[in-house]
């Protein structure tokens, strides 16, 4: 039992990041942009936000910093795909490589490679605290209930129920006819890159300023192609994109805690990390050609 | 003769200039003069025989990598999976490396190679067969790889292949006959380098000299129009990644036998992806791959002194690679719109990019 509900309030937790980055990743791709710029946001974002937070004392400012980078490198991601109309594959793989390293470099030059430095993790917030023992799978912190019960909701409403959303929709799957419908295509791109990086950076900042209290390198680790597949898995719904980032926070919890188990240690649970890619990669062979990409994926827009 | 503001050469200079304009702000937070970094990085280097061999060391796993991105872009496949192809073949290295200690090098290098070349041709077949069966694009599918690699990677090193004694996540130490030998006398630089030139000279070759390379470039530049032309463009692009990722495959090997003499976490920082910014700085040709590389393997070289001499943390490197990504092909997109009509060709391709030069007027 107790096992059970430590799993479950872990996959919560490190659902958490992976949430920011595919709603954010989601909004980008319905607007007919690939943001593989999404590992290097996530990084910027982690970085900005402890660094603010360890300088100014305040995680509310560090969360903010990680939003106005995260919008940064949106913009970047907009400048380089929407107004030079350059590849949008190549383009996000460079601010990936120059964001890295951006921090990267930032990192060496503020904390000199010395100790690692730390800062109080934000605090968690229960409101089912006393409602007996299953009551601590809610023990989360402030950013996994805004998440879940804020963005998630909010991201999903304005993809799919406001005239904004619709917007984004019909840039992403058809920009000739939202151009002609009098829809400013590279302004509409502009803002849902701009939001979508703003997602992935406080994801980021989630690991540094809530589930670590410091900065390492390789801090991200993958999650941002994590949230690539999750997007393809959830086939650029929200809601689905969202089950995926828990399944996949579930395995991630559980291999996490069979492997300090006795007679568990030599298990290979790479393979089992290795699950999400492989299944989406499967998917994808299975659906074959009846993937419901966005009509306009990859595709740069210029009026004729 | 005037040169045209728009031609490759010029594009590629500038592009190169604009990112130092731009990194200049970092330089300058650091605290130093950015004239005097870029010296550091481009031009010291260049001034002793250690360091101009360490620029050749650095530069060998990203000309292979480079010219693994660059055949596959050429063709109009996007591989941005090199990383995870380079870490197969050095999977394979490090798996038949300490097997063929009975044999002499003449020997155990070829088998090595061509199991490296291998690993690194299966890693990109399953992408490649979903891309010509069914049209599934290749960008996420290849990526997606990178870090399964990876995670092979790490379940052998803290799995079969952890040393015994000390329990560090390393594989064990390949034969000595299966290790590069050195091209010069007490240095670094090793077989791996001359392995790549040789590499880069077969690729020029076939790229611009046979039927096969024009099959790819045609593929590349239009695959509608090389379709009409009888040509099998499935086939081509199936040819051509497999082709990318058995090249991707042979760097990990390289790294493998001639630096580390075995298999451990941190083989390849990168490699991969630096391949796609040396096969865009090279416009997608060998001559133009074969100086990118070299070029960044002195920044990259450079970046580390000037870590020490001047106290701007290497990771700059980094910065000035992505940033010099970017430049490049924001320059190749402006090039194409301004010298082709509006949704002609296939637009937002690095290819036609490159070959918008030769539509101009």
């Amino acid at each position: 039992m107790n096992f059970l509900v430590d799993l479950l309030a872990a996959t919560l937790r490190n659902a958490t990041p992976l949430v920011y980055g595919t709603v954010g990743e989601t909004y980008a791709e319905r607007s007919g942009v690939l943001n593989l710029g999404i590992e290097g946001t996530m990084y910027v974002g982690a970085f900005a936000g402890f660094a603010t937070a360890f300088a100014t004392g305040s995680p509310l400012l560090g969360l903010l910093a990680a939003v106005v980078v995260g919008i940064g490198a949106g913009t970047v991601m907009a400048l380089m795909t929407v107004t030079f109309g350059a590849n949008q594959h190549v383009s996000g793989i460079g601010l990936t490589i120059g964001l890295i390293g951006l921090s990267e470099f930032a990192n060496r030059l503020i904390f000199a490679g010395g100790e690692l430095q730390r800062i109080e993790p934000m605090p968690i917030v229960n409101p089912f605290r006393g409602v007996g023992e299953i009551g601590s799978i809610f023990d989360q912190y402030a950013l996994t209930w805004v998440a879940f019960l804020l963005v998630v909701p909010a991201a999903w409403w304005v993809l799919q129920r406001s005239s904004f959303g619709l917007e984004i929709r019909a840039v992403g799957e058809n920009p000739e006819a939202a151009d002609a419908a009098g829809v400013n295509v590279a302004r509409t791109r502009y803002v849902a890159l701009m939001i979508g990086g703003a997602l992935m950076a406080l994801g980021g900042a989630f690991i540094t300023l809530a589930l670590l209290g410091s900065f390492t390198l390789d801090i991200i680790a993958g999650r941002g192609w994590v949230c690539v597949a999750l997007v393809i898995f959830g086939r650029w719904r929200i809601g689905r994109g969202v089950i995926g980032a828990l399944l996949f926070s579930l395995v991630f919890s559980l291999q996490f805690r069979l492997r300090i188990l006795p007679g568990f240690g030599e298990l290979p649970f790479e393979l089992l990390l290795a699950l999400p890619y492989l299944v989406v990669i499967g998917a994808l062979a299975l659906s074959g050609r009846n993937v419901a990409y966005p009509g306009a994926y990859l595709k740069p827009y210029r009026r004729g | 003769m005037r040169v045209s503001p728009w031609s490759t050469p010029v594009l590629v200079v500038a592009a190169v200039l604009i990112t130092f304009a731009i990194t200049a702000g970092p330089i300058i937070v650091a605290g130093a003069n950015p004239i005097e970094a870029y010296g550091a990085f481009v031009v010291v280097p260049l001034t002793s025989q250690f360091t101009l061999l360490e620029i050749l060391v650095t530069a060998t796993p990203i000309l292979l990598t480079g010219a693994a991105v660059a055949i596959a872009f050429r063709a109009g496949y996007w591989n941005i999976g090199a990383e995870g192809q380079l870490l197969l073949g050095a999977v394979m290295a490090a798996g038949i490396g300490p097997l063929v200690g009975g044999l002499p090098p003449i020997l155990a290098l070829p088998i090595m190679i061509a199991g490296g070349a291998l690993g690194g041709a299966a890693w990109a077949l399953v992408p490649a067969l979903l891309r010509v069966r069914f049209g599934i694009d290749e960008v996420v599918t290849t990526l997606l790889l990178n870090p399964v690699a990876l995670l092979l990677v790490n379940g052998l090193l803290h799995g079969p292949w952890r040393d015994p004694v000390t329990g560090f996540p390393e594989s064990p130490r390949i034969a000595v006959s299966a290790e590069f030998p050195s091209l010069i006398d007490r240095s670094r630089l090793h077989l791996g380098f001359l392995l790549a030139l040789v590499v880069i000279g077969v690729a020029w070759y076939v790229l611009s000299r046979t039927p096969a390379g024009l099959r790819l470039r045609a593929a590349g530049l239009s695959p509608h129009g090389a379709r009409f032309a009888g040509i099998d463009v499935s086939r081509t692009l199936l040819g051509a990644a497999l082709v990318s990722g058995a090249i991707a495959g042979i760097a990990g090997v390289s790294e493998v036998a001639g630096i580390q003499n075995r298999l451990t976490g941190g083989l390849s920082p990168g490699h991969g992806y630096t391949g796609i910014v040396v096969a865009t700085l090279g416009t997608l040709s060998m001559p133009g791959v074969a100086m990118a590389a070299i070029f960044l393997g002195d920044l990259t070289v450079g970046a580390s002194s000037a870590a020490r001499s001047l106290g701007i943390p290497s990771q700059l490197g980094a910065v000035v690679q992505g940033v010099l990504l970017l430049t490049t092909i924001a320059l190749l997109a402006v090039r194409r719109h301004r010298y082709r009509r509006p949704g002609a060709g296939d637009a937002g391709s690095v290819t036609g990019d490159v070959a918008a030069e030769g539509q101009r007027g």
